[in-house]
């Protein structure tokens, strides 16, 4: 059986005013797959990211996710995706399960399912020894954590994750990156990832793409970026020595 | 919703309105038991608990100007407070329709105000039927219905403006200070001009031997019209009608002594309920008219609004 697209996009634009934000963005992106988009600050990943979900009509071009257009069809979309944005926010005066509880009947997710989730998902992400305390006393990397968890409530099919390990600590990061990479084996989710911690991206991710200014100069799997911009006599490279590559070059 | 009734805020502002509920129907409850001793019972006597003024103020004026602040504290931070704490972005990357986010912040707020306005009706009508004695009549009841209608959506309409300005500024401070600088401007500055602006228009000098007669009455035009526009105006007009149907005039205007003033501003017999419900509907669309036209506004810039800057 051929592998579901899941994200398809064509000739993505975003204009603001008259800046572009996003130039003639074309990717696609399977099932199951990881994909980690990289870039500097201001490359419009986040910018992206929005179009995806629908929450930013673009410009000009055409997306598909999940075979929905996201400015037609919002809610279909957001129905069956998970988002984590970069800041995660919560309702600080409520605990950690009364937070979800709310995410999930968002989703018409009726209780008695998500009761069983929301304890699932807390957790797999070793937030159940603190659920009862209010979300307000939560470190930073508690919160990302309880972000991850309530994009999971909906078990979507695909879930974006703006800087995922933002504020966790070193064991907090492996774990998240154990559960990300299990998501997408176990789970066969198909996880888009926007970082720009490149060693991360290089342990969990089976393409990645790099954006800078807007443009999308580089796309596919690691090792062949590899091959193409640092040769094929090299045997030790890092994902951080390609992107420097493409950075100095654009 | 759940948000209104367990918040502090929401406590404080419902105990105070409670509190000077309850004294002002102690005092004039007890007024009234002085004043109808030996009197056979006049008709409507249940009304008064509400609009005679006692010795301070009477319970109608009470809400006509610190009602305003239920809705402004109930809707001042009801956007940018989710903006802040970055749920906002949260709620809108969820399978809801963007609109039903606003629609909700604005119901939840006009059933809270509904239920407080309600709730304090029925404690002070149980107090006055202990103090006087008196069971309301078909008429007063139905009356007291209208004018609970009147007061919910007076009400909406600042919860309207305060829900406005948090939609357009980012910070909850500012919005608070937004709709109390419109609240105050309208409860005092609107008379006040309304005043300035006849004086200037229809200047009547005291000092000439006669004053013209229709010098007098476009004056008292220009104020009226004038201060039309604010929406203490309106309430005021349409309450006192309906609470009070013996008054036979919306207007102050009367040329005469203080008794002939007393027996000409008021009927003999009450004005039907009919008749009075004829004189405020006009009032009653205004304020319907403010606040779908206030509520339009902060829902198309809502919707308008990029989610980046959410």
């Amino acid at each position: 059986m051929e592998e579901q697209i899941i994200i398809e996009a064509e000739g993505l634009t975003k204009k603001y005013d008259s800046q572009i934000a996003v130039n003639n963005l074309t990717l696609r992106i399977q099932q199951g797959e990881v994909f980690g988009f990289l870039g500097p600050n201001g490359a419009g990943k986040t910018t992206t990211l929005l179009m995806f979900l629908g929450l930013t009509e673009p410009t000009s071009g055409k997306v598909r996710i999940l075979g929905f257009d996201p400015t037609r069809d919002p809610l279909h979309v957001k129905e069956k995706v998970g988002f984590l944005p970069e800041n995660v926010g919560f309702y600080d005066d409520m605990d950690a399960r009364q937070n979800l509880r709310y995410v999930a009947r968002l989703n018409r997710i009726p209780d008695k399912i998500s009761t069983q989730r929301i304890d699932h998902w807390l957790e797999t992400v070793g937030l159940l020894e603190e659920v009862e305390k209010k979300v307000g006393t939560y470190s930073k990397g508690m919160r990302q954590r309880l972000g991850i968890a309530e994009a999971l409530v909906k078990e979507p099919k695909l879930i974006f994750l703006d800087e995922p390990t933002i504020g966790l600590d070193p064991d907090g990061t492996n774990r998240m990156l154990d559960l990300i990479h299990s998501l997408s084996r176990e789970k066969n989710m198909t996880i888009f990832l926007s970082s720009h911690l490149l060693d991360q991206v290089q342990r969990i991710c089976d393409r990645v793409g790099i954006m800078i200014k807007g443009d999308l100069v580089a796309i596919g799997p690691i090792e062949e970026l590899a091959k193409k911009k640092l040769g094929l006599d090299k045997e030790h490279y890092t994902l951080e020595e390609i992107y420097m590559k493409y950075f100095k070059e654009a | 919703m759940e948000d209104h009734f367990s918040s502090i805020r929401f406590l404080l502002i419902s105990a105070l309105i409670v509190m000077v509920g309850v004294i002002i129907t102690s005092m004039v409850g007890m007024g009234i038991q002085e004043e109808s001793k030996g009197m056979a019972k006049p008709t409507l006597l249940f009304l008064w608990l509400f609009t005679s003024t006692g010795k301070l103020f009477s319970f109608v004026q009470f809400i006509g100007f610190f009602g305003p602040l239920i809705g402004i504290f109930l809707g001042f931070d009801s956007i940018n407070r989710e903006r802040v704490s970055r749920t906002l972005t949260k709620l809108v990357s969820q399978p809801i329709y963007r609109d039903s986010i606003i629609n909700a912040k604005f119901l939840s707020g006009v059933t809270v105000i509904a239920i407080v306005l309600v709730a304090i009706v029925l404690i002070i009508s149980g107090l006055g039927i202990r103090l006087i004695g008196v069971v309301p009549g078909a008429e007063e009841v139905w009356r007291l219905v209208i004018y609970l209608i009147i007061s919910v959506l007076y009400i909406s309409f600042w919860l309207g403006i305060s829900i406005l300005f948090s939609v357009t500024f980012k910070s909850t401070a500012t919005s608070a200070l937004a709709s109390l600088a419109i609240w105050i401007f309208f409860s005092f500055f609107v008379s006040l001009g309304a005043g300035f602006l006849a004086d200037a228009m229809a200047p009547i000098s005291q000092s000439s031997t006669g004053i013209d007669p229709e010098l007098i009455i476009k004056h008292e035009q220009v104020q009226r019209i004038t201060s039309l526009f604010s929406p203490m105006t309106l309430y005021g007009n349409a309450t006192n009608t309906i609470l009070d149907p013996m008054r036979k005039t919306t207007q102050s205007l009367i040329l005469m002594g203080p008794l002939e003033r007393l027996s000409l501003s008021r009927f003999q017999n009450p004005l039907p309920l009919i008749q009075s419900l004829f004189i405020v509907v006009p009032y009653l669309i205004s304020i319907v008219a403010i606040t779908v036209l206030c509520f339009g506004i902060c829902y198309l810039v809502f919707m308008r609004q990029e989610v980046r800057t959410i």
